[in-house]
């Protein structure tokens, strides 16, 4: 526990006005993909209402870390508490967690083969078992937030990225999810479809979601963000507030990142 | 250009062009739309297009007549015997089929016990429609006497409770390749993805048993599967007891298919991107919650063509029950050319059982086109 103090900690206090319980707790954590030590002693607390953003180089493992968070990926050392329980090979206890925690996918992995409309019910229905008219009222009233309640009927083929990326937005949200992942949300959008989709997470985020956003989107960073985290070859490198973050970086790694990605 | 065009667009230079961010949608010229288009496109779009064109009208030309006169023209339709047919007619003799019709379609089902198997008939129709039309109403209701329709049918045909017992060895013809045909492909399908599923389980020992088994069934030709229903399968049941012969291929039939059906469906179940399993999983779906509403609609939907294969090529496998010594629409065929009195007449038995299968066959085929066009979602 000691080094986890010392990571959490950092040399600039964490600002934060959310609320003191942590929903999230992930205490040395390492995953391994064969050999490859892809996350190396993961410590991070997330409060309830806290929106992180975590960025870094590709292959540093920020999106197998929150793909930890629910399970998709299974860490192999440590531990991780989500919600007040822990993960374990408990199938249980992993679908208890997976109902409270959304997920947003970079390739939005809506379900082809259904409606706009029957893509957002089929979660209350079958996980939570909403009677299917208070799944459909409810899953308007997620696509009216999300400004398309016009392409309820419509197939995901039949839309543009912008608007896929809303709907799958809108399906998480439609389990009343207590946490949302964000995988990448706007790294597959062409430049014109990138903004509506930041509207909704910004909208969504002034709900007081508790979010953990992997993105490179550094001005929704700065814009939204209580904490962001930068990671490398598996560490968390460096965490802070959005403006000690980008405006005094500590580390070397954190500062050749920064320069890259606001080069242009 | 035509001078109307240019009056109705003010925005053109003096050179007759569209100044930039003007142009409006125009048709497409003439010849390359319409039938005319059509033409050009499709049966002399070059040379050798051309020349295949013309050889092929040839070659139904000189066909096409020579057919139509033998089938239909020039046939005799009436009549006791070959004699009386040639007597009338040289073409086709179809009066050996017209008289021979019931024991093609009922095989050696007893007379008076007929209706039943129209009755089956029937109620077979009545049992398809609610599965390969999902727009009908009150389909919930009517899929139930679907599931039904199997035990119905056996109780129909062979009787008990009732009805007069017909022993399955009085099962012939016709009739037969549809039992056959229709239990495996009702049940081939629910046991292939079962197997597909398996096969795809990350528990070792249900992998290895359903590995094992698909390999076995397709290591080995059907008619070997038959004999050992015919002969083997009695060695393993206690002496005395009667495990009837027509069950015993049904199971080998089925289990056949199910192999194929298995591999087919593991094909669609690959395509299936990995998100879609994440999605699902993310949302908290159990593990047959998921494969039942988000994969396996989709990696069926991808495997129509292949699994409508299958039961087109079991559906015509139906015949091998003749190695065994039944009697189907074709061994009827056979058996009946040994008539002296309709004796030389095996062009027209052939081309009767010919059309048979390929009416099945082929509405199987349209149905999947038509069901395949139904589910494209537009991606």
């Amino acid at each position: 526990m000691a080094d986890t103090e010392s990571l959490t900690e950092n040399k600039s206090p964490i600002v934060s006005s959310k609320g003191e319980e942590d929903i999230i707790q992930i205490v040395g954590m390492h995953k391994w993909y064969g050999d490859f030590h892809v996350l190396k002693n993961i410590n991070l607390k997330v409060k309830v209402q806290e929106r992180i953003v975590v960025c870094g180089p590709s292959g540093s493992g920020k999106s197998t870390l929150i793909r930890c968070i629910n399970r998709l990926e299974e860490h192999q050392k440590g531990q991780i508490i989500v919600n007040g329980i822990e993960l374990t090979n408990d199938l249980k206890k992993i679908e208890e967690i997976r109902r409270e925690v959304g997920i947003v996918f970079q390739h939005f992995n809506l379900f082809p083969h259904l409606t706009v409309l029957e893509n957002l019910t089929l979660g209350p229905i079958w996980v939570r078992h909403t009677p299917k008219n208070e799944a459909e009222e409810m899953a308007m009233k997620y696509l009216e937030r999300v400004k398309i309640p016009e392409q309820a009927l419509k197939f995901p083929g039949q839309l543009s990225g912008g608007q896929q990326q809303r709907v799958a937005i809108a399906r998480s949200l439609c389990m009343n999810p207590k946490i949302m992942l964000f995988d990448e949300p706007t790294s597959a959008l062409d430049p014109e479809m990138i903004k509506e989709v930041l509207d909704v997470m910004v909208e969504l985020a002034e709900t007081g979601m508790t979010m953990i956003v992997v993105s490179h989107e550094m001005g929704f960073a700065k814009t939204v963000a209580d904490r962001v985290i930068f990671m490398d070859e598996g560490e968390i490198i460096e965490q802070n507030e959005p403006h000690g973050f980008f405006d005094r970086p500590q580390h070397d790694r954190t500062k050749l990142f920064l320069s890259q990605i606001l080069a242009h | 250009m035509s001078p109307s065009e240019t009056e109705k667009n003010p925005a053109v230079t003096e050179d007759g062009d569209y100044l930039p961010g003007t142009h409006p949608d125009l048709p497409p010229p003439v010849f390359s739309r319409g039938p005319i288009g059509w033409i050009r496109a499709n049966l002399f779009g070059s040379a050798t297009d051309a020349a295949l064109t013309l050889l092929a009208a040839y070659a139904l030309y000189s066909v096409i007549p020579f057919l139509v006169d033998w089938m239909f023209v020039d046939a005799a339709f009436e009549g006791e015997s070959r004699k009386d047919c040639r007597a009338v007619a040289e073409g086709a003799c179809w009066a050996f089929i017209g008289n021979r019709l019931s024991l093609f379609i009922y095989g050696f089902y007893p007379e008076p016990e007929r209706w039943r198997v129209d009755l089956s008939f029937v109620l077979l129709i009545l049992a398809i429609v609610p599965v390969l039309y999902d727009g009908m109403p009150q389909r919930g209701k009517a899929v139930i006497y679907s599931y039904l329709y199997p035990f119905i049918a056996a109780w129909l045909l062979v009787g008990g409770f009732g009805l007069e017992y017909v022993p399955t060895d009085q099962f012939g013809g016709l009739m037969l390749n549809i039992v056959i045909g229709v239990t495996g492909i009702a049940f081939s399908l629910p046991i292939g993805v079962v197997l597909a599923l398996g096969r795809q389980s990350n528990l070792p020992i249900v992998r290895i048993l359903c590995v094992t088994f698909i390999e076995i069934i397709r290591g080995v030709p059907l008619i070997t599967l038959l004999f050992v229903a015919a002969v083997m399968l009695s060695y393993f049941v206690p002496p005395g007891t009667n495990f009837d012969l027509l069950v015993r291929v049904l199971i080998m039939v089925t289990l056949f298919a199910s192999g194929y059906m298995a591999e087919v469906i593991r094909g669609g179940l690959q395509a299936i991107p990995n998100g879609q399993y994440e999605a699902a999983d993310a949302m908290g779906l159990t593990y047959w919650k998921s494969m039942r509403l988000v994969v396996l609609p989709q990696a069926l939907k991808i495997s129509i063509p292949g699994i409508v294969n299958t039961f087109i090529a079991l559906y015509k496998d139906t015949t091998l029950v003749i190695v065994i010594g039944r009697l189907d629409i074709l061994g009827i065929g056979n058996s009946s050319l040994a008539d002296t009195k309709w004796q030389g007449l095996s062009t027209e038995v052939y081309i009767f059982v010919a059309l048979f299968f390929f009416f099945s066959c082929f509405s199987m085929s349209r149905y999947s086109l038509w069901l395949e066009k139904k589910l494209h979602t537009g991606h």
